[in-house]
């Protein structure tokens, strides 16, 4: 088996360590006998969305992302709508993650995002969202526990579309309305950094199936791995939150 | 009035110590500044010769050491925080607390604009910007920005001293005005192999557009320049070439100024300590001290608190490094690397307020430098089996890694596997904890009397 990953943005979008993500799904591909392919995808570049079953794009800093911002909807738009539509994964994350809305607001002007999903991005009065965050979310049946960090100054009012989860801990997608990330089919947009799969592994397998299942057609049952430090990791995270 | 209100603040202080609460580095600073704000603006007019500030994200403390040393070799003994305490308390309490006619204070990128308006220094160092606790500090950018427009007010009033080779630094020098000195690296052998992954310098401050490296020799620190706009690095006036590497005995380098070559022997290691050693010495001369006395001072330099420290345990030689960042880290790897395998190890990840609550940046750091030479680990700290787990994915040997929480019990754990070495790499408040601790064991005197 084989997934196939695509890194969009790694020199740009990358303010949260968001390469420690990559490595993650990378290894516990590696560990299980899965083929595991990274193809790095930066300003100017297309990508043929058939060729790519997971899309991975991080946060940056503020001028890194609007040049980001205007380059997305110039040469990967299509590209990306027609991933969400053939069942590939998609997790954005932070900044990333602001880009797939309507547009994000920086510095008082309105910026175009990709309009992938029903949501938009905001400033309001009051300081940025910083924090430990812990959500609870529910992908396939089961409730589960995402534990991360958040920091960012927009904030994000979903139209139609559904959040990921809701806050047990932190902030979310305003702080207001109780709200976390946004869930569209196979794609997951959402602000816990931190990087945020190491400490949920959980997450990681469940995009590395959703990932298979695009490019060989049927969701494999993943070989099970040694994940105690993992859940250690994931429960400091959630001891974190809980702490505030 | 100031008289009556230092008076309160330094007995606070006395019986901080006395009581045994901790350094007293902090609390009379935090009680002046309680009862007169602008206690530093009051005390900062008695130091008739003027002060020095230094900033940085990494060196700050390690660079003060290094000015403290090369004055002391002049009979200047400053007024300094050398406990590292670098906000506007700990700035307040050195004041307090010691007398002389001049200044040197290390000061924390994020209150340097406070301080400075305050203290009206006459010479700024500023060393370098990389990411660091985002979630205290924000995007480097944004302090790179706050740092220009500090530059503007005291143009003309403050020289400053600024590092070519990083470009968020050098670009300070468009609005500080003529009495500007840069200092960098001018020897190409020893560059980075390719940039850091993710580094923090990649567009150009005046256009926008990418900038081009030639080389880098620290993170993004290196030569570099906009083929947009024609901006490049600055030449320095200070420079270091023929630079000779010894691990972790430190280095040497002949340092290039108008006043003809040096040749620096620093007993503390890395390319990051010479950058810290070109900004003190570029500094001491503009403080009027020749480059010559400089170096020669320099030579007898020792590792200040928890940079570079080595204490004796029993029959194991401990070495402490500081990490709080991915662009520190990144240099205390890449000096380990070059010591003979196999390298044991403690580290110690807290997720304090004063560390950063985001432990993100270990993910940036590139541990993976290190697999192949390690022995034994032991993880520790608020985080520590998230410290673990990066050094799993850094493939690092699972088996030989233990997680101990107790930062005491990890430590008697580590010494109790490690050869005739071991190499403690904490956070910020996790080597106070450590220090207290080695203290309390009689391993080591207090640091605040050091």
């Amino acid at each position: 088996m084989q997934l196939r990953l695509l890194s969009l943005y790694p020199d740009q979008m990358n303010i949260y360590a968001d390469r420690g993500n990559i490595l993650f799904l990378q290894h516990r591909c590696e560990w299980r006998g899965i083929e595991f392919e990274v193809t790095r995808c930066g300003p100017g570049d297309r990508f043929d969305p058939t060729e790519h079953d997971l899309l991975y794009m991080g946060g940056g800093q503020d001028r890194d992302q609007k040049a980001v911002a205007r380059d997305l909807v110039k040469t990967k738009q299509a590209s990306m709508r027609a991933s969400l539509e053939s069942g590939a994964a998609i997790l954005a994350v932070c900044g990333g993650y602001q880009l797939l809305g309507e547009s994000y607001e920086l510095e008082g002007e309105k910026i175009a995002g990709l309009g992938l999903v029903d949501l938009k991005t905001v400033r309001e009065p009051g300081p940025r969202l910083i924090g430990p965050v812990a959500i609870c979310v529910d992908l396939d049946g089961e409730e589960r526990i995402l534990a991360g960090f958040e920091n960012h100054g927009g904030r994000t009012r979903l139209g139609g579309a559904s959040p990921l989860g809701r806050v047990i801990h932190g902030h979310g997608n305003n702080g207001q309305d109780g709200f976390e990330g946004v869930r569209q089919h196979n794609l997951i947009g959402t602000y816990l950094h931190g990087p945020l799969l190491p400490k949920n592994a959980w997450l990681a397998d469940h995009l590395i199936a959703t990932g298979l299942e695009h490019h060989h057609g049927s969701r494999p049952v993943l070989e099970p791995l040694d994940d105690d430090l993992e859940n250690a990791a994931h429960k400091a995270a959630l001891t974190a939150a809980r702490n505030g | 009035m100031i008289r009556a209100k230092a008076w309160v603040a330094r007995s606070v202080g006395r019986l901080s110590r006395a009581t045994g609460r901790g350094g007293g580095t902090t609390l009379p600073g935090r009680v002046l500044l309680k009862l007169d704000r602008n206690a530093i603006s009051s005390l900062g007019s008695q130091l008739t010769e003027g002060s020095t500030l230094i900033s940085a994200t990494n060196g700050k403390t390690t660079t003060a050491s290094m000015l403290a040393t090369i004055l002391a070799g002049t009979g200047r003994d400053p007024v300094h925080n050398r406990a590292g305490s670098n906000m506007t308390w700990g700035v307040a309490t050195a004041l307090l607390e010691q007398k002389g006619t001049e200044g040197l204070f290390e000061v924390d990128e994020a209150w340097l604009p406070e301080v400075a308006d305050r203290l009206h220094p006459g010479t700024i160092l500023l060393g370098n910007l990389f990411r660091d606790q985002l979630d205290r500090y924000g995007e480097t950018e944004t302090l790179a920005d706050a740092w220009a427009a500090l530059a503007s007010r005291l143009a003309g009033k403050t020289g400053f001293v600024l590092n070519a080779d990083d470009p968020l630094v050098a670009d300070i020098g468009n609005s500080s005005g003529p009495d500007t000195v840069y200092f960098g690296i001018d020897d190409p052998t020893q560059a980075l192999a390719e940039l850091q992954h993710a580094h923090d310098a990649k567009l150009c401050r005046v256009c926008g557009n990418n900038l081009t490296y030639d080389r880098a020799f620290v993170g993004h620190l290196g030569h570099y320049h906009c083929e947009s706009c024609g901006m490049k690095r600055p030449q320095p006036q200070i420079s270091a070439t023929a630079i000779t590497l010894r691990g972790m005995s430190g280095l040497e380098a002949t340092i290039e100024s108008p006043e003809g070559p040096a040749r620096l022997t620093l007993p503390l290691p890395g390319l990051y300590n010479l950058y810290n050693a070109l900004g003190a010495i570029a500094t001491a001369r503009q403080l009027g001290i020749p480059v010559a006395d400089a170096v020669g001072s320099l030579a007898g330099m020792k590792a200040v608190f928890g940079r570079v420290e080595r204490i004796e345990i029993g029959d194991v030689s401990l070495s402490i490094l500081l990490v709080k960042n991915p662009a520190g880290a990144n240099e205390v790897i890449r000096t380990l690397a070059l010591e003979p395998a196999p390298i044991d190890l403690w580290l110690a990840l807290n997720d304090r307020i004063a560390d950063g609550r985001d432990v993100s940046w270990i993910w940036d750091a590139d541990f993976e430098m290190l697999a192949d030479r390690v022995g034994t680990v032991t993880c520790t700290g608020t985080r520590a089996s998230e410290m673990a787990l990066r050094l799993k994915y850094a493939g690092w040997p699972i088996e030989k890694t233990e997680v101990v929480v107790d930062a005491e019990e990890a430590l008697d754990r580590a010494l109790a596997k490690a050869g005739s070495q071991l190499f403690a790499l904490p956070t910020y408040t996790a080597l106070l904890d450590l220090r207290n601790l080695l203290s309390d064991r009689g391993d080591t005197g207090k640091y605040w009397q050091g």
